[in-house]
């Protein structure tokens, strides 16, 4: 990090000139102290009063005690990425106190615990002691209560020195409480009582301001998690396996939230038209997962990598066997249990190959949380009309940390089940029919459900090698005919994935390819670039197999800068596969460090290239 | 029942045996996993059971190729090596109106699949779970399997050093709500343990033992032990459960299986039944209509309900 150059994205604070709505907050605590409440509180309350924000949770893999941090950044410009300069931090971890004195920048505050001692070595900041422990002991809140308390101290400081709306952190309160009056007067009078004490104590010397704005009207606050279950609800899934593993634990957890609430069945209320199945692993996940597929049931998981791991053996079944089913992964660090807290973009040729054999699969890439919810219906789309897995790769950013958001669209197309066969179709054609016979010349073939009573409608499924008619079969012609077969199948798949989304300056000599949560740093990058003299082309890929718009965007440019969180350059390696003449014009800028990406580090890449 | 049949040569449904057939035995010649899957025939044919019915399931292993040879008529998934039962799981959520018949061997079962066969007893699927026990691995040539005796000889393995597990045991231990045991060679008693199964949906345990040549068949009665030669010289003490035996209390159950591992016996019977307990689809309280025939208006839910979740959201 010290070996960076700063990027002047954002000004350089001069003598008394306010600096409002365009800075970061970095809150400090210890992990397990309850401060999650008093972080999402600010940040609900921020983006009530209509200023864009973003709030991130950098935690550690432990359930109490460790040094965890939660950084906010508001931009009026609406540049939501990470950043890696703290013009206000917040400190009340001893632990970490030192380091968090030190990383506040010059001409930034340091809010702090006032039992902590400080240094005395920086006068380039603004320094404000709060005597957190007195508060705590004045509200009298019963032992367990404490440390929520102590940590609302700062949520009233920061509201009244920094300009914080008294009455939408009573609205973010009232929410988090679900109305509850009890806690919401307990937590809202301490922040009230810190608000008031900063008022008569503190003498604000720092330039950050909040002032209302009017960017967030219409919009909504929520986690890719939540968005990706509630989408899945709207694609009709009836089945669900899971085992519990961070962060993608809250995709199903929203599930058994969300289902019992949105599905009720309008010719038999008193029942269930899905079931949610905690497995023993993932290995019994995902193969309750193919079973469910196979039986016609719109059918998931949900998973990260270990759990990916793990799934593999069945992945290449269903792929082999053709069965329908969507699997997500809320990719973290790995390999192995790596940094389960922290975020990445790791598992893309993993998946993409996962299985032993030829395998290619389906994967899709939402980039937002809207797309966690559109993705969440449209991949059990794709995977009955494919019969075929579909993966979809989010990651921890952005399935754990809240986002804003459009209001969620409900689906603008009935579902596709794909190519199914019943009694009276089977009637029509005599029971005349092969489950592996490619019909259409789409590579697609026609497929029964158990439960079909059709005599004729029964066949047997199975890994081993099979003939059109799903009879076993060593034959080398067969095996090799139907694996010539799924090619064929996957690039259908690539009328039927989303498209990327393209946006191009004027003038723009470089291009620049990525997925994901990156997006907010490589927009924030393309315009500190643009404002450079370098404007570029972006485009962000949603799904694999590659389609024919990335193609075109990829013989346009001289040079095309692949962003993503990882180390080996994990899609800029598959674009080299599928493009081979483009090769040498594809430019890894991979990093990965567990963090969300920032502008910083796009914009550095690109220019170590471009100012050679 | 039984002259009446053999007369019309078709059963209630009109069907007959042949319909309840499968594709010819890849196995061994004789191979007890054959008189299995001929039991099977006879017993869906004899109870009127339609084919259509029934989703067969296996794991790998020569076992768990069987399910090709009963049933065409069914719907049938080969999965992979001791993950059948997870397989069988979602699947049977498909259409709860169907029957699961599962079957596995020792290898697939004792030890790959141990894990998933535990959870599935624990979750009570609504399928039968056939375990084609004969203590070895057949497809990969004779390895010694988790379900093979301590001291058990075998040419190119040795001698087994370690304890074997008792299948029929672990299924008792973990909550199964039925679990019989037969041998292969047995055929009035492997249908009898079927019939038992298919009424009540709920784990058994076969036992069978690979033959070079030809079927092994004993026959002995209820309450007497009897001792079988295998094709590999080794022997068996199978003792059938007396007539006066109640198969419906637990702890004596695990009794007579803890009485029977001392004397090296094989209890064949049915061991324990708990004909009361809801199994897995029923704990769901599923739609009356099968979940993969309800169309899109039951499963999407309706389009004034966005409102309500955007505004769950702050």
């Amino acid at each position: 990090m010290t070996t960076l150059q700063p990027v002047a994205e954002i000004e350089a604070p001069a003598e008394k000139q306010p600096v409002i709505n365009n800075f970061s907050i970095t809150v400090a605590t210890v992990n397990g102290s309850g401060s999650q409440t008093s972080n999402i509180t600010i940040l609900r309350a921020l983006f009530k009063m209509g200023i864009p924000v973003s709030g991130k949770n950098l935690f550690p893999s432990n359930i109490q005690g460790l040094p965890t941090w939660y950084t906010i950044r508001v931009s009026k410009d609406g540049y939501l990425a990470r950043r890696e300069e703290h013009e206000i931090v917040v400190a009340m971890n001893p632990a970490s106190f030192l380091q968090d004195y030190n990383d506040v920048v010059p001409g930034g505050a340091f809010f702090y615990a006032d039992d902590i001692k400080v240094p005395n070595n920086r006068q380039d900041i603004s320094l404000y002691p709060m005597p957190v422990k007195q508060f705590v002991k004045e509200s009298g809140a019963p032992s367990n209560l404490r440390d929520y308390i102590a940590n609302m101290v700062y949520v009233g400081v920061l509201a009244q020195t920094l300009g914080i709306d008294l009455d939408k952190i009573y609205m973010a309160l009232n929410f988090h409480f679900k109305g509850k009056v009890k806690p919401i007067d307990l937590n809202f009078g301490v922040v009230k009582a810190a608000y008031d004490w900063a008022v008569q104590n503190l003498t604000k010397t720092d330039p950050y301001r909040l002032e209302p704005m009017d960017a967030t009207n219409g919009l909504i606050m929520a986690d890719g998690n939540t968005a990706a279950a509630l989408g899945s609800v709207y694609g009709g899934v009836h089945f669900v396996a899971w085992y519990p593993i961070t962060p993608a634990s809250s995709l199903a957890e929203s599930l058994n939230e969300y289902l019992p609430m949105l599905r009720k069945d309008p010719e038999a209320p008193d029942k269930n038209t899905f079931a949610v199945v905690q497995a023993e692993d993932e290995l019994a996940a995902i193969g309750m997962t193919v079973g469910a597929g196979w039986a016609g049931l719109r059918s998931m998981t949900s998973t990260s990598g270990p759990g990916l791991s793990l799934m593999t053996e069945y992945a290449g079944l269903a792929y082999y066997t053709e069965v329908p089913l969507v699997v997500w992964d809320v990719q973290r660090v790995g390999p192995s249990t790596g940094l389960p807290t922290r975020t990445a973009q790791g598992d893309l040729t993993f998946t993409y190959f996962m299985g032993h054999g030829d395998t290619q699969h389906i994967i899709l890439l939402p980039g937002s949380v809207n797309e966690c919810f559109t993705f969440g219906w449209q991949a059990f789309d794709i995977a009955e009309r494919m019969q075929s897995p579909v993966f979809v790769l989010s990651d921890l950013d952005l399935g754990m940390n809240q986002w804003m958001a459009e209001p969620f669209a409900y689906p603008d197309k009935p579902m596709d089940r794909g190519k199914i066969l019943w009694e009276e179709d089977l009637e029509k054609s005599d029971g005349v029919w092969a489950r592996y016979r490619d019909v259409d010349g789409d590579g697609i073939t026609y497929r029964t459900l158990p439960g079909n009573r059709h005599p004729r409608a029964a066949w047997f499924a199975r890994g081993t090698g099979h003939d059109e008619n799903a009879r076993y079969s060593e034959s080398d012609k067969v095996w090799h005919d139907m694996l010539e077969r799924l090619k064929k199948k996957y690039n259908t798949a690539r009328q039927y994935v989303p498209k990327p989304v393209i946006d191009t300056m004027d003038g723009a000599r470089i291009g620049i390819i990525a997925f994901g949560s990156t997006d907010p740093a490589i927009k924030e990058a393309r315009h500190i670039l643009a404002e450079k003299g370098l404007p570029s082309a972006y485009l962000r890929m949603r799904a694999m197999p590659f389609t024919s718009e990335v193609g075109e965007f990829v013989s346009q440019y001289e040079r095309i800068y692949v962003v993503e969180m990882n180390r080996d350059g994990q899609l800029h390696q598959l674009l080299t596969l599928e493009y081979p003449e483009q090769a040498t014009h594809f430019i890894s800028a991979a990093y990965t460090d567990g963090l969300p990406l920032t502008a910083r580090r796009v914009v550095q890449a690109i220019l170590a290239t471009e100012e050679k | 029942m039984a002259d009446q049949m053999t007369k019309t040569q078709v059963n209630l449904f009109g069907l007959s045996k042949a319909d309840y057939r499968g594709n010819p035995s890849t196995l061994c010649q004789g191979c007890g996993h054959n008189s299995i899957s001929s039991q099977i025939i006879a017993a869906c044919y004899e109870m009127n059971i339609l084919p259509e019915n029934v989703v067969k399931f296996s794991g790998i292993g020569c076992s768990s190729k069987s399910p090709t040879y009963f049933l065409n008529r069914s719907f049938g998934f080969n999965g992979l090596h001791g993950r059948m039962p997870s397989l069988a799981t979602g699947a049977l959520f498909g259409d709860y109106t169907l029957h699961g018949i599962g079957v596995s061997g020792d290898g697939d079962s004792a030890s790959i699949g141990m894990g998933q066969f535990k959870h599935v007893v624990r979750r009570n699927l609504n399928m039968v779970y056939i375990i084609e026990n004969n203590g070895v691995y057949g497809l990969t040539k004779g390895q010694f399997s988790a379900t093979a005796e301590k001291g058990l000889q075998l040419k190119s393995q040795g001698t087994n050093p370690y304890m074997p597990i008792d299948i029929a045991w672990e299924a008792l231990v973990g909550n199964a709500t039925f679990v019989g045991r037969s041998f292969a060679g047995d055929p009035r008693s492997a249908l009898h343990s079927y019939a038992w199964g298919k009424e009540h949906e709920v784990a058994l345990h076969e036992l069978s033992f690979v033959p070079p040549a030809e079927d092994i068949t004993v026959e002995y009665d209820e309450g007497e032990a009897k001792e079988v030669t295998l094709h590999d010289g080794s022997r068996i003490i199978l003792k059938k459960l007396e007539h006066e035996y109640d198969p419906h209390d637990r702890t004596a159950a695990m009794r007579i299986l803890e009485e029977a591992n001392a004397k090296q016996w094989l209890i064949t019977g049915l061991i324990y039944i708990s004909p009361t307990k809801p199994n897995l689809v029923d704990l769901h309280n599923l739609s009356p209509t099968p979940l993969n025939r309800l169309p899109e208006n039951r499963i999407r839910p309706a389009k004034d309900t966005i409102e309500q979740v955007n505004n769950l959201m702050f």
